[in-house]
């Protein structure tokens, strides 16, 4: 820009080439450091050469490599002078410590050679299970999406010393228990994958619910999970998984524009305008969706549950109008989804979808099957959904109390008003009928 | 945001004549590299102009002028949309395209994005105009 200085030009450069080099700098120096909040301050070191450096002697033609050099120059000052210092102390301990350490990093390379990426073993290691999910999200945030502490703490609608001392801490445990710094295999990988999908929808549904009004940054997540989705989709392109939540995030965000009315009220997935859903984000889901069914056939393995829900989505993205769903190919998919992982929100959809596939009547019988167990006697959604069936069945009566019973057992306050809207319809529509 | 990429056209693309193997190769490993980083949501290369069309209206009189186009400054040879922070990081990325294939020149231009128009930016007789209008292309779609 014209207004610009040459200096503020460099300092803008200069973000741009850390947003795009800073994940792959910090998981490099992690491989060859072993701890990830040593290789943080390394790459941030190397940020400050760059800052004091480039402004007088340009950006150099390769700017990642430069920082990478930088970095590890300084990784392996620290590393003498550390070893300096230790063995004074701890000669003989740390000694055999680090030659295991560095026997098994050649181990680790000759394994990774498939896979050999050390963006994905930062990934893992930042949604490790030594940590909370909350200091997994604020580390995967931060390490992989190289956002700010400021950035992350809006987002979250937190503090920022708050945010800042979750990393500290999270970094903290990383290195004080040893978590190696690698891709997990055999039985352990299934349960670690899965706690990195889970950090990354988190965040997509964090950004999904923000409103108008909400800070900038919120809804910002979506772009942020949905870009870190595609980098591990790259990554572990064999994992089915990791397509199932790809095409789940990109079908979920088609639906963006959509999803609010222009006055800022929600507007339910039916009564979508589906003009509005974004075409290129639904191709790329469904690309993404075979992929996920593609791995999954070829390995043997049955669809996971990111794969069966972005299925669903894809039902709704197909159709062209709200009538046109598939519903009998939804009912399936989340008949499969049950079986996979049960939960009375899996099977209240599936009685939503039931109905609209074979009437009212057949969504009731699930609906009231779901109502009695126990332990769901007081799930608030029950009582809604069971109302609409009833309206649809033109019992009245009967539906305007369930629509009070729901109105009853929800907390929040809009949700309550509109079912007690909805009874008094019910109440309406009795009194008409003969 | 989402910004275009507009890769301008030059002799040897409006020639139609195939890229070397050597820049074939070089663009694989770019292309893979942005795709890895998760912020290329599709990119494309077009045909050279002789195989084009103008299509203009005015004063109610509509003209189709076949390819090939002479100013070829206005020309674009291929696309690239990015899915970015900003407008640097862009910049950046294209930086980077344009030395791996040599040199060349592209223009970066930001798409307007839902949230450019969120409620309140735009006077509410144009949000309904614009309900209107997308309800009208809901209906004709419905019936094709």
């Amino acid at each position: 820009m014209a207004t610009d200085t040459p200096a503020a030009d460099t300092h803008r450069a200069i973000d741009a080439v850390w947003r795009i080099e800073q994940a792959k700098l910090i998981a490099g120096l992690a491989r060859m450091v072993r701890d990830v909040a040593l290789a943080e301050e390394l790459a941030q070191d190397a940020l400050v050469a760059a800052l004091e450096q480039w402004p007088a002697s340009g950006i150099p033609e390769k700017p990642g490599a430069w920082l990478m050099t930088t970095a590890k120059r300084r990784a392996i000052d620290r590393l003498r002078r550390h070893k300096l210092t230790e063995r004074k102390h701890a000669e003989i301990g740390r000694d055999l410590d680090s030659e295991q350490e560095s026997a098994l990093a050649h181990i680790d390379d000759a394994l990774d050679d498939d896979i050999g990426d050390d963006l994905l073993r930062l990934m893992f290691t930042a949604c490790h299970p030594v940590l909370s999910t909350e200091a997994r999200v604020a580390l995967t945030l931060r390490l992989i999406g190289g956002l700010t502490t400021d950035e992350i703490a809006r987002a979250f609608l937190a503090p920022e010393p708050t945010i800042a001392q979750r990393l500290v801490r999270a970094k903290r445990t990383l290195t004080e228990q040893r978590v190696a710094f690698e891709v997990p295999r055999g039985a352990d990988r299934g349960e670690r994958l899965s706690s990195v999908l889970e950090v990354l929808y988190l965040v997509f549904n964090e950004g999904y619910t923000a409103t108008a009004g909400d800070d900038w940054m919120r809804p910002q997540l979506c772009q942020e999970a949905l870009r870190l989705g595609r980098i591990l989709a790259g990554l572990a392109s064999n994992e089915p998984e990791v397509h199932g939540l790809v095409a789940l995030m990109e079908i979920q965000a088609s639906r963006f524009a959509a999803r609010t009315s222009p006055s800022g009220e929600p507007v339910l997935l039916l009564d979508q305008n589906r003009a509005r859903w974004d075409q290129l984000l639904i191709r790329r889901g469904l690309a993404a969706l075979e992929q996920a069914e593609a791995q999954a056939r070829a390995q043997n393995r049955p669809q996971g549950s990111y794969a069966l829900q972005a299925a669903i989505a894809a039902c709704h993205a197909r159709a062209r109008r709200a009538e046109e769903t598939d519903w009998l190919r939804i009912v399936g998919h989340y008949g499969a989804l049950a079986e996979l992982a049960p939960s009375p929100i899996v099977d209240l959809n599936r009685a939503v979808a039931l109905s609209f596939a074979f009437g009212p009547e057949a969504g009731l019988t699930l609906v009231d099957a779901i109502g009695a167990e126990p332990a769901l006697k007081n799930y608030h959604l029950l009582p809604g959904v069971r109302g609409d069936l009833l309206v649809k069945l033109g019992r009245h009566r009967e539906a305007r109390a369930e629509f009070e019973r729901a109105a009853s057992l929800t907390r929040n306050e809009r949700e309550r008003a509109l079912l007690l809207k909805r009874a008094a319809e019910c109440d309406a529509a009795a009194s008409a009928a003969p | 945001m989402r910004i275009l990429g507009l890769m301008r056209a030059d002799a040897a693309s409006e020639a139609g004549a195939p890229p070397s193997p050597e820049l074939m190769e070089r663009m694989g490993v770019f292309i893979g590299e942005v795709m890895q980083a998760g912020v290329l949501l599709a990119t494309d290369g077009l045909h050279p102009s002789a195989r084009g069309k103008r299509v203009k209206v005015a004063k109610g009189k509509t003209t189709v002028t076949d390819g090939p186009f002479t100013e070829s400054k206005e020309l674009v040879a291929s696309y690239a949309l990015f899915q970015v922070k900003d407008m640097d990081e862009a910049v950046m990325w294209t930086k980077r395209f344009l030395e791996c294939v040599g040199e060349g020149e592209c223009e970066l231009r930001p798409i307007f994005d839902p949230t450019d128009f969120a409620p309140g930016v735009l006077p509410a007789e144009q949000v309904e105009r614009e309900q209107a209008w997308r309800k009208e292309m809901d209906e004709r779609l419905a019936k094709s």
